[in-house]
């Protein structure tokens, strides 16, 4: 006998209906919210004349790196200046910072969440384990029906992407911490505060800086993806690109997010490394 | 004063363990529990007081259940039944904040392996402690430093713990344990990480230290020597369940089984007894008594020799019956006659370092302190039947 097909897809449907239907406010606020950080940030990052920028994102270079670092930052982002995609490149850092950002700030709270709660932490690993291999466009839809099109729907897929390893590390860096010392920071008295702001996030910090940094990474790598729901930037050149069978423009937008790539990635590994020079 | 009283304070591992509790007042052994419930009996029924300002060896092999034990005591491990009094006030009943308090103000920990926070550096880490008390940072700093130097780390205050020696660890985990000023030091095989030379300075700095700041420690070790060097009573450990408490004399003279027999058999004694142990009660004299005096005195109790001492009972030397009967005869005072140059001896002198000293000389060996004054005198005999004592425990002839 024939089992009838299940109606997933049709639950899921009228699921996002209902959402879209009686949750709208929720959904405008958080709108307002995404949007206005990202404004806020591309305005920072536009602000200043890009030679300005350039400068001072060496400056930044040097002081948490080598030489070596600072001299790529410049050659770089001259590089992207040079190209015509300043502007647009800008666009695409503000979406990805915001998401990260945003990625951070939710995410280290619920890996601390797991590391303190077994049950917590159950319950996360499979929804991260769905997050991180639904291919991204499928639910690029449902953040267009509840966000339209625009910046904000590539946001909050690039956090629903992006966020796993943040959560993950975090919640591994604390159960690093060895039952030793746990064990002492009790025996003296901690509050259950003061034993994770004291004693696990300092040791669990380089940690779970590795899982920012991962988190930036796919955040950055959701860029020419959100072009596809209109968010503007780099992105939107190698869609174009793609979608005219331009090798070259493509070429070269990728190029420019190839540099931004590097030195965040750079940047936020060496930001907690002793000083070397 | 007793400061803390344990009552059959009980720890089983596993799932519900509370179940275990009546089976173990009916007297079922730790195998039929593991057997039957899948349970396992860490600590049964330890029954035991600690005495203000003693160092309390708790000692057994690994898995034992001394480091659990030692745990339970300020709840770092959930007593399963029992009670642990501090002062009459029962920790096991404690809510949580009553017991936070507990282990802030009366009880320091030191451990195995350090436990040194990394990310602190030595004077940080010494200020735990005080930190999550809320002292202010003035004040806990000095305290800190305090007790740094009671340890010996002036000048290591800004090093990070990975830049110290493993001795050096253990004293910042000892200042740690003594910054916040305790009632009560866990010390959890404090020294079992040491290699055997800074192990040994380290118990006798621990004993120094003990002598000024006059803390009670509860000192864990699974190294027999150590016991018997730094306890004032141990405390033997053997599956959960401890065998024979007593002082280090009464653990190896009378063995309360074959199982404490079996440990303490291969002990040198000679290299744990010390003068203090083997010294007696000296006969003495004061100088302005009088030759006379003395003379009738050693006559009285039958020996041939009195110790010298001033008011203080300051050691001045011995003075012999030939030397006393000389002095009458020629009209001179004790001082004049008095043998200054004899052995002595301090207290913790061990036996073993001073078989030549009493091998060599006529005279009873004086036991004196630091300001010489004189504690007892060790004669031949004692030093050999002290020994022997191993040999043949009382009551167990063979």
């Amino acid at each position: 006998m024939d089992i009838p097909k299940l109606p997933l897809g049709k639950a899921l449907e009228w699921l996002e209906n209902w959402l879209t239907t009686y949750c709208g406010p929720l959904f405008d606020f958080i709108a307002t919210i995404i949007g206005g950080m990202v404004s806020a940030i591309e305005g920072a990052l536009t602000f200043l004349p890009a030679l300005v920028l350039i400068v001072l994102i060496a400056a930044l270079s040097y002081w948490i790196g080598k030489w070596r670092m600072a001299l790529f930052a410049v050659i770089g982002l001259l590089l992207i200046d040079n190209l015509g995609l300043w502007g647009p490149s800008m666009q695409s850092l503000a979406l990805v910072l915001t998401a990260s950002i945003l990625a951070v700030v939710i995410g280290v709270p619920i890996g601390i969440l797991c590391a303190q709660r077994n049950a917590v932490r159950n319950t996360v690993t499979p929804i991260l384990d769905f997050m991180q291999t639904m291919p991204a466009f499928v639910y690029l839809l449902p953040a267009v029906s509840f966000f339209s099109l625009g910046v904000v729907p590539g946001v909050i897929a690039s956090i629903i992407f992006a966020i796993p390893p943040t959560i993950r590390l975090t919640n591994l860096g604390i159960r690093q911490v060895s039952e030793e010392l746990v064990e002492a920071a009790d025996a003296f008295g901690s509050t259950p505060t003061q034993k994770l702001v004291k004693l696990q996030l300092p040791i669990a910090l380089p940690t779970i800086m590795a899982g920012v940094n991962q988190t930036i990474m796919l955040s950055l790598s959701m860029v020419v993806i959100s072009s596809m729901i209109g968010a503007q930037g780099v992105g939107a050149y190698v869609y174009r690109a793609v979608s005219q069978a331009k090798t070259g423009d493509g070429f070269e937008a990728g190029i420019a997010i190839v540099i931004i790539a590097i030195l965040l990635d750079r940047l936020t590994q060496n930001a907690l490394k002793p000083k070397q020079r | 004063m007793t400061i803390i009283e344990v009552k059959q304070l009980t720890k089983v591992f596993g799932h519900d363990a509370g179940r275990a509790i009546p089976l173990l007042e009916q007297g079922m052994s730790k195998e039929k529990i593991a057997q039957e419930l899948k349970l396992t009996v860490g600590v049964n029924k330890a029954e035991f007081s600690i005495e203000e300002g003693e160092i309390f060896v708790i000692m057994g092999l690994s898995g034992s259940g001394k480091s659990t034990l030692v745990r339970l005591l300020n709840r770092l491990i959930e007593p399963t039944g029992g009670q642990v009094l501090f002062k009459g006030k029962d920790v096991v009943k404690m809510n949580p904040e009553e017991l936070r308090q507990f282990r802030r103000k009366n009880i320091g920990m030191v451990f195995q392996k350090f436990a040194l926070f990394p990310h602190r550096t030595v004077l940080e880490n010494a200020e735990y402690g005080l930190e999550v008390q809320g002292v202010d940072k003035k004040k806990r700093t000095e305290r800190a430093m305090e007790a740094l130097h009671l340890v010996g780390l002036k000048g290591w205050e800004n090093h990070r713990p990975d830049q110290l020696s493993g001795g050096m660890q253990q004293r910042v985990g000892l200042a740690r344990g003594l910054a916040n000023d305790p009632d009560i030091l866990l010390m959890d095989e404090a020294f079992s990480a040491l290699d055997p030379l800074i192990r040994k300075d380290m118990q006798q700095e621990l004993l120094e230290l003990q002598s000024r700041v006059k803390k009670t420690i509860v000192f864990i070790t699974h190294d027999l020597d150590e016991a018997l060097r730094i306890g004032d009573r141990i405390a033997l450990m053997k599956d959960g369940v401890i065998v024979q408490i007593g002082t280090p004399e009464e653990i190896l003279i009378q063995p309360a089984n074959k199982y404490v027999e079996r440990f303490v058999e291969d002990v040198d004694l000679s290299k744990v007894l010390t003068a203090a142990h083997v010294m007696r009660q000296p006969e003495t004299v004061r100088p302005e008594r009088g030759p006379r005096v003395a003379l009738q005195l050693m006559r009285d109790s039958g020996i041939f020799s009195l110790y010298v001492v001033d008011k203080a009972n300051k050691l001045l030397g011995v003075i012999t019956a030939e030397d006393a009967a000389q002095a009458l005869k020629d009209n001179k005072s004790i001082l004049e006659v008095t043998r200054r140059e004899i052995p002595r001896v301090y207290p913790e002198t061990l036996l073993n370092d001073f078989f030549e000293l009493i091998s060599e000389t006529h005279l009873p060996v004086a036991v004196v302190d630091e300001a010489d004054k004189l504690k007892g005198i060790v004669i031949k005999g004692a030093v050999l039947s002290a020994l022997a004592g191993n040999a043949v425990p009382e009551g167990e002839g063979s």
